[in-house]
């Protein structure tokens, strides 16, 4: 048996497609006539258009139409959620009234021949409005809290208890009783969503940005009274998303309501001030987390109260507290999560959803505990380490935790840090150590694939997955190569048609997890189905044989232990011509979810070097270790990890989206503004894998990992702060003024 | 974006002919393509003054002389600069990106326009870009703006970073209109917003920068620039500071000092030099003069911090001029 393709450091199969240009995305599928929209957004945060002097520019050069809420078809808007849409509320509908619900709202698209004579009318087009101020500050007195209606029916918790966890807080020998705030945050991947829509009759084909593909075909198709399978999506290539790609927006709308106006190809770009508008965000979150403890550190109670923002139309819903039940054990818990509905558009998922956040103002917590107790941080997480998931009374299918704080420690070199915060020096510099733990559910969907074995030797593979960049197309050949045995090159997987096999969102870390099961499941029938037909081919070796007596290996099938070279894929397939053909769902069975709680943990550490006279925080390096079941490509996986620790060094000290309050607009929405680290803010970053293995979780193994690289930098980041300064911030992110008095 | 006519001259009485019928001059283009493309500035005609002989670096005599073309990559790339201006490359190296740094020119990076972010919505008050329509940012949010030389009418910053320490280097510059050549300090070039934050610069119509003169001496070696920010690179400063210090006999002869981040002007602050003047180089002098530099200061809302900021990113700036062999 050869090596296993999985688990093997293999480069990017689309590696040289990416950086020589060939890869298409959205944008890149200019249609023959096509012409070119403008999104025109609100400029005021609530309120009503009361005119729009639209004759004035639909005579602008080149200007083929100005749709508004007057002349804009009427939209049927037929029910439609899919898991990643707020389960309570009503998406927004664009261009149906003249209802501004917040700034920014798409209130009119203008299309014309070139994309400067869509802008240039876009910008001239002049609206009034009737407008009112709107709320956007969570803190402000007038927002009401609100209990999210779907919560517990869905993954996020409203309220869970045991024991009685204010009591046991109150009572504790040692307390720790704080808030923690964390800034809005928007996804800013490179490449802005895009939409090319045409029609041909009453069917839509749409090249368009996306992360879930199935479901923006579903959503379009109910948006638009279609049957499902009128709408093609097409989208081989992503350049990074982090969520924002998860639903389908207004802008696929618009792009497919302005062509079937046009009656010809349309194609919608937003622009970078756009994609703080109407694409998701972050939501602001403030929490509390009260910790009561013994003096030797055994947690005895634990309360965590958390509060995200979300919009006046639909209740966005994370897993803001969700991590709080599980991660420690603690006899008495509580954990509290309510919405605050403001005058923005709906906040979405993005990258770590939820346990990021959380885990921030938990993480923070049990490090101020550590200071207070004189208890070393990492002790104190091993001094609180479950046996099980308490809060569902059962077993981890498998927990890492204690070896990741291992491991890290060693490579990180935790042994050095001295306890005292202000003890570490650098020259001038303050330096500061700091650790967090990080987690994230190994979620599991179902998901199908098909593969086609050629005459040709060459193996397909398809599945309607997305690829926003951890390597979609380079593992799943790997695993498809492994199951069937061939070589790498063999495999073409293709993937970005919502006609290919559904697949769950590309989101939620589980696309290994459920479409690398679906390729597999896909692979065993084909190899199945290509020896039925081998043993019925009266002009091959094993004709006649029992399939039960033949075995599969490398990609060759003989008897049973013979010696014999044996029968290829292509041996079988080049009989007749006709490919073999498999497709095949898998999912998670529902025993394995009843019976164990299953998640990925992780240990970050972090290093930080703060100027003691003008306050500048730089982090110095961060290693990571993490247990994530089987690794399907440790380049890949060090890959995402950085890239996630990259978005955590953002939301410790640097991406906050900032609203006027006066309307509500995005002030820093630009690149120079919105910041996020460039390359010189990018330390050393490592990442390690415990070798761990979990036969539960799937039959890959595999836990999913896009998430968890990012949850857990933050505190570790914030942790680190307070060690080097003395100085405990408590929201997000942290900057030169809040550390320049420490 | 808009249409509008590029014009590209052969010779420099040309483009001054064209600018001073109303033309708008063009180099690097980084700040007013940017902002033509937001529609916050709508020139009709632009000059391209790309192909006029306006580049290049040289010495003459103790002066370094460089050209209103020169990118900003290029100086601070420079031998020359890096041996007699270290404080020059310095500066420069920490504003913008590289591809910046690549296109924009000399001329034009003190000509660039505010950050302020309202200055770049036009569906914002701003008495800059619309004069009369108000300032929004005083009442809004305002963490990165002025603190020095602010007015009811504008309290945005000069964004550049080479401009404080050409002001502290006492540099000059040769401008060239339809009436002829004039030259005058750098720090000149700069207006405060007053009642009238649109205009900028006090340049004449169709007057077009020549170079910039920069006199050495022997605070050109212990000149250094710390700029202060959140992120390490591409970001505007919330404080920065050039200081040029000339030390005889272990005492300050004299000192050279501008800010930037802070102003609506690059910023030169004489009440620190003139304290800093005889004194021994040491933190307790720096910190002394540096409590001087928030005099007058007039913060908002949000910048707050950067009256505490100034006067320790000054000290830490002296303490690395003074720590210069």
């Amino acid at each position: 048996m050869s090596v296993s393709l999985i688990g093997r450091p293999m480069t990017r199969v689309d590696g040289r497609a990416k950086v020589t240009g060939a890869a298409r995305y959205a944008a890149d599928f200019n249609q023959p006539g096509q012409l070119y929209a403008v999104i025109v957004s609100a400029t005021v945060g609530l309120g009503r258009v009361t005119d729009v002097a639209a004759a004035e520019v639909e005579r602008a050069p080149g200007v083929v139409a100005v749709l508004t809420h007057r002349n804009a078809q009427k939209l049927p808007y037929l029910p439609h959620k899919a898991g990643i849409d707020p389960a309570v509320g009503e998406r927004l509908h664009v261009l149906q009234d003249d209802n501004v619900r917040f700034y920014g709202q798409p209130v009119a698209l203008v299309v014309a021949d070139t994309l400067d004579h869509a802008e240039r009318a876009a910008a001239a087009l002049r609206i009034t409005y009737e407008s009112r101020q709107p709320l956007v500050d969570p803190t402000d007195q007038r927002a009401e809290k609100i209990v999210p209606e779907a919560a517990n029916r869905t993954r996020a918790l409203a309220d869970r208890s045991r024991g009685d966890a204010d009591t046991a807080v109150a009572r504790a020998a040692v307390r720790v009783d704080e808030t923690y705030d964390m800034a809005r945050e928007n996804h800013n991947p490179m490449e802005p969503h895009a939409t090319v829509a045409a029609w041909n009759g009453d069917r839509l084909t749409l090249w368009s940005k996306s992360q879930y593909l199935v479901n923006e075909q579903a959503e379009i198709a109910a948006i638009f009274g279609l049957p499902a399978e009128n709408v093609e999506v097409i989208c081989p290539f992503i350049g990074g998303a982090f969520g924002t790609s998860l639903r389908t927006w207004p802008h696929v709308t618009l792009a497919a309501l302005a062509a079937r106006h046009v009656g010809r190809p349309v194609k919608l770009v937003l622009t970078r001030k756009q994609m703080f508008f109407t694409t998701g965000h972050r939501p602001r979150t403030r929490q509390r987390v009260a910790l009561g403890a013994t003096p030797e550190g055994r947690l005895t109670g634990i309360i965590h109260e958390g509060m995200g923002e979300t919009s006046r139309y639909e209740q966005f819903m994370e897993a803001l507290t969700n991590v709080t039940d599980y991660l420690y054990s603690c006899p008495n818990v509580r954990t509290q999560y309510r919405l605050t509905q403001l005058d923005t558009g709906t906040p979405n998922h993005m990258r770590g959803p939820g346990e990021a956040s959380g885990i921030f103002a938990l993480e923070s917590a049990m490090d101020e505990l550590s200071y207070k107790l004189g208890i070393d941080p990492i002790e104190l997480r091993r001094r609180n380490e479950p046996q099980m998931d308490e809060a569902e009374n059962k077993p981890f299918s498998s927990r890492s935790l204690m070896q990741c704080y291992e491991l890290g420690s060693e490579r990180f070199g935790w042994a050095r840090r001295t306890p005292e915060p202000r003890s570490m020096r650098d020259g001038r510099l303050l330096i500061g150590m700091g650790a967090a733990t990080a987690t994230y559910p190994a979620f599991h969907a179902p998901a199908s694939a098909r593969v086609r074995l050629l005459a040709d030797g060459i193996a397909e593979v398809e599945a309607a997955a997305s690829d926003m960049g951890p390597g979609t197309y380079t593992s799943m050949t790997q695993v498809a190569a492994e199951f069937l045995g061939l070589p790498p090159e063999q495999v073409r997987f293709r993937l970005g048609r919502s006609d290919y096999p559904q697949t769950p969102s590309h989101g939620g870390s589980w696309t290994m997890a459920s479409v690398g099961s679906a390729i597999r499941a896909a692979c065993v029938e084909a190899q199945a189905q290509a020896a039925r037909r081998a043993v019925a081919d009266a002009n091959l070796p094993v004709f006649g044989a029992s399939v039960n007596d033949l075995e599969w290996s490398e990609g060759r099938l003989r008897r049973r232990g013979e010696a014999a070279t044996g029968l290829s894929y292509q041996d079988i397939v080049a009989r007749t011509g006709v490919p073999v053909e498999a497709e095949r769902s898998a999912e998670r069975a529902s025993e394995v979810a009843e019976r164990y709680s299953m998640h990925s943990f992780g240990a970050v550490f972090a290093e930080v070097a703060i100027d003691p006279d003008v306050g500048t925080i730089r982090v110095r390096r961060i290693v990571g270790a993490y247990g994530i079941g089987r690794v399907v490509n440790p380049l890949l996986a060090r890959s995402q990890c950085t890239g996630g620790m990259i978005g955590g060094i953002g939301m410790a000290l640097m991406e906050r989206t900032v609203l006027d309050p006066r309307d509500g607009r995005p002030v820093n929405a630009h690149m120079a503004d919105y910041l996020m680290p460039v390359n010189l803010d990018i330390p050393k970053l490592e990442a390690f894998f415990v070798d761990e293995v979990d036969p539960h979780v799937n039959p890959l193994g595999v836990k999913g990992l896009g998430e968890i690289a990012l949850v857990g930098t933050a505190p570790a980041i914030a942790n680190a702060v307070f060690h080097a300064t003395g100085r405990r911030v408590r929201a997000l992110p942290i900057h030169i003024e809040d550390v320049l008095t420490a | 974006m808009f249409p509008f006519v590029l014009e590209k001259p052969q010779s420099t009485e040309d483009a001054i002919a064209a600018a001073a019928s109303g033309a708008r001059y063009i180099a690097g283009g980084t700040t007013l393509v940017d902002l033509m493309r937001e529609e916050v500035e709508g020139p009709e005609r632009l000059v391209d003054i790309n192909k006029l002989p306006l580049g290049g670096i040289r010495v003459e005599g103790e002066d370094l002389v460089i050209g209103a073309l020169a990118r900003m990559a290029e100086v601070a790339a420079d031998p020359n600069v890096q041996r007699l201006q270290p404080l020059i490359a310095e500066s420069l190296i920490e504003g913008a990106s590289p591809q910046l740094r690549n296109m924009a020119s000399m001329g034009g990076n003190l000509l660039q326009r505010v950050r302020c972010p309202y200055f770049r919505m036009l569906d914002a008050g701003c008495n800059k870009r619309t004069p009369g329509s108000g300032c929004a940012a005083i009442e809004g949010l305002n963490a990165g703006h002025a603190i020095l030389g602010t007015s009811d009418h504008c309290v945005a910053t000069h964004p550049s970073d080479v401009a404080v320490a050409l002001v502290a280097l006492y540099a000059t510059m040769r401008v060239r209109g339809s009436k002829g050549e004039r030259s005058f300090p750098v720090e000149e070039l700069f207006r405060l917003p007053g009642d009238t934050p649109h205009l900028e610069h006090t340049l004449l119509p169709g007057e077009l920068i020549m170079e910039i003169r920069v006199a050495g001496g022997p605070h050109s070696h212990r000149a250094r620039y710390l700029k202060v920010r959140d992120r390490a690179s591409y970001e505007f400063a919330l404080v920065s500071a050039a200081v040029a210090l000339s030390i005889e006999g272990g005492v300050i002869r004299q000192a050279r000092l501008a800010v930037g981040g802070v102003g609506t002007r690059p910023w030169r602050l004489r009440n620190c030099e003139a304290a800093l003047a005889g004194k021994r180089p040491e933190r307790q002098a720096f910190e002394e003069a540096a409590q001087l530099a928030t005099q007058g200061a007039r913060p908002l809302h949000h910048n707050q911090f950067k009256v505490e900021l100034l006067p320790r990113t000054i000290v830490r700036a002296l303490e690395m001029a003074g720590e210069v062999a």
